[in-house]
């Protein structure tokens, strides 16, 4: 059998030629073949990534229609999840437990449900992040795209839903006594570099879960210690205050705290620059920039072994 | 056959030496079960680690593809056809060697992209920016998506859910969306087989069409009739190993005396 190999193999080569003693590289090299997956470089990555952002913006928004479809009230549960959150937590932690804290009611409650609403983009980001590649190894292997555009489509969808939750923070803003105001404005720059943020974090993630699966089962642990450590139901400098200041300050600069606060700052009327920690903005955009830029560059150095799973 | 094959000699797709491996989880020896997964974990010894087991799909396949050329794929169940298929779209990447290509090989299908969730209207968009296309290409060819597909023809299918449809109307779909597109180097695996008859013959029609607008044609198919059909080159993978490469007609034949057809 093997003989007929050769013997088929020539005969279809066609007749002698130039290109007989080539080898394979020099033969492609000759005729201007390039090497199959091979991965582009960082700008014409980010060009190809440009190029794609219908698919991206579909493909999230597809998964954000999807997540309901067989719901009878449909996509009413886009607000109705966040709502219902929203009233768990007040019931708990407003109503029960009362752990305002050196708030007054008007400002915890408000200040607690954003603390949700914000964590909670962060770590559905990274959730989903995780599991983007190794959730979707078979379109990874059937179509060619920008790997990147799993994550941060993942990302962004996460940042439509929270827009549904947005609807049901403001209500509750309003419903204790924060009207809406200019500052309300500053809500965007801060949840455009959280979203900066997540999908370099979901970029991340989504490179170590395509190489080790098992991440999605450690992560939820990891969220909530960050969660809890984050100060989402209490204000840091308060609770800290007979610590070492250190330790305060390490918590009130973690990303998700910052981004929290800002968005408490421009929302809640009791909730002043008092509370925030010096120069909030710009290390809020540093977070961003710094996490956003390293994740994708990070994300992009296996681009093309993603398929390998 | 030969003479068809040389006219062009400029050459697509060169394979040098390519070696695939698959590395799988969690199927290490032994009991799935938790203790044994743990000991495994304590044992962890020289070599692969931790209970990933190596799946060796493709071995050493070398071979030099021209324009024109319409190049079956043949090989009993395994014989890493449809991988062999991926490391040439590069979705794939090799252990070892090398694929060149000219130009972006795609791979005929968008299975993957598509959400049975949605109604077949969104799918068709979805499927088709998954492949690269721009909007307005889609919507201008939206029309010719889903008339082909047939879907429309017992009422109005389209702005359902596809988890609504049969399985038949969900593949006639699904393909009608994947062969929208023309493409330089054209990959089928085993896509023909799909929806009722009067679909079928369809179906055939159109990927002869993509063949002629395609410059080189690979194609996986259990169906020898298809193969002899549609190409004039055929490869013929076991276990990984190029068995044979010749022409349609002769590799077929060894092909059939080894497998008793």
């Amino acid at each position: 059998m093997s003989d007929t190999t050769q013997d088929g193999g020539l005969a279809l080569s066609a007749p002698p030629s130039a290109d007989d003693g080539l080898s394979a590289s020099q033969l492609a090299a000759k005729y201007g073949l390039a090497v199959s997956g091979a991965r582009p470089g960082l700008v014409a990555y980010v060009r190809q990534l440009w190029g794609r952002r219908h698919f991206i913006l579909a493909f999230s928004r597809a998964k954000l229609t999807a997540q309901y479809s067989q719901a009878k009230l449909g996509q009413v549960w886009q607000v109705v999840t966040p709502l219902l959150n929203a009233l768990v937590y007040f019931l708990i932690f407003g109503l029960i437990l009362g752990t305002r804290r050196g708030m007054t009611q008007e400002v915890f409650i408000p200040f607690l449900v954003t603390g949700v609403f914000v964590f909670t983009f962060t770590q559905s980001s990274v959730m989903a992040g995780v599991k983007s590649i190794s959730g979707n190894i078979g379109l990874v292997r059937a179509l060619h795209f920008p790997r990147a555009s799993l994550p941060i489509s993942f990302s962004l969808q996460q940042l439509q839903q929270l827009m549904f939750s947005m609807i049901v923070l403001l209500a509750v803003a309003v419903g204790f006594g924060s009207y809406p105001a200019l500052s309300w404005l500053l809500v965007l720059p801060a949840l455009a570099m959280q979203f900066l943020f997540n999908s370099g974090l979901a970029l991340i993630m989504a490179r170590l879960g395509s190489k080790t699966p098992d991440l999605a089962q450690l992560m939820p642990f990891i969220m909530r210690t960050w969660m809890y450590a984050s100060g989402v139901m209490y204000s840091i400098p308060v609770m800290l205050a007979d610590k070492p200041r250190w330790i305060a300050d390490v918590l009130q600069y973690n990303p998700a705290a910052i981004y929290m606060d800002l968005v408490r700052f421009a929302l809640i009327d009791g909730y002043g620059s008092e509370n925030l920690p010096d120069h909030v903005w710009a290390v809020a955009l540093a977070w961003a920039v710094v996490v956003g830029v390293v994740g994708f560059v990070y994300f992009w150095k296996a681009e093309e072994r993603y398929g390998r799973g | 056959m030969a003479e068809e094959s040389s006219k062009g000699h400029i050459p697509t797709v060169i394979a040098d030496d390519v070696h695939i491996v698959y590395r799988v989880n969690g199927t290490g020896g032994g009991k799935g079960s938790a203790t044994a997964a743990l000991s495994r974990i304590l044992r962890r010894g020289k070599g692969e680690p931790r209970g990933v087991r190596k799946v060796h799909a493709v071995r050493g396949v070398s071979f030099t593809a021209y324009r024109g050329q319409a190049i079956g794929l043949i090989g009993t169940n395994g014989s890493g056809k449809s991988t062999l298929l991926r490391a040439i779209a590069g979705l794939l990447p090799p252990e070892s060697g090398k694929v060149y290509t000219d130009g972006q090989p795609s791979l005929l299908g968008v299975n993957a992209a598509l959400m049975s969730d949605l109604t077949g209207e969104r799918n068709v968009v979805l499927g088709g920016l998954a492949m690269g296309m721009s909007r307005e290409e889609i919507r201008s060819r939206y029309q010719k998506i889903v008339d082909f597909s047939g879907i429309n023809e017992k009422g109005d299918f389209i702005t359902l859910p596809m988890r609504t449809y049969s399985s038949g109307m969900a593949a006639r779909l699904r393909f009608s969306i994947a062969a929208a597109k023309n493409h330089d180097v054209l990959m089928i695996d085993e896509a023909l087989a799909t929806g009722d008859r009067k679909f079928r013959v369809r179906s055939e029609e159109r990927i002869r069409e993509l063949r002629k607008e395609a410059g080189t044609v690979f194609l996986v198919s259990h169906n020898n009739k298809t193969i002899r059909d549609t190409c004039d080159r055929v490869l013929w993978l076991e276990k990984g190993e190029l068995l044979m490469d010749g022409s349609t007609d002769e590799v077929l034949k060894a092909y059939e005396r080894e497998t008793g057809k």
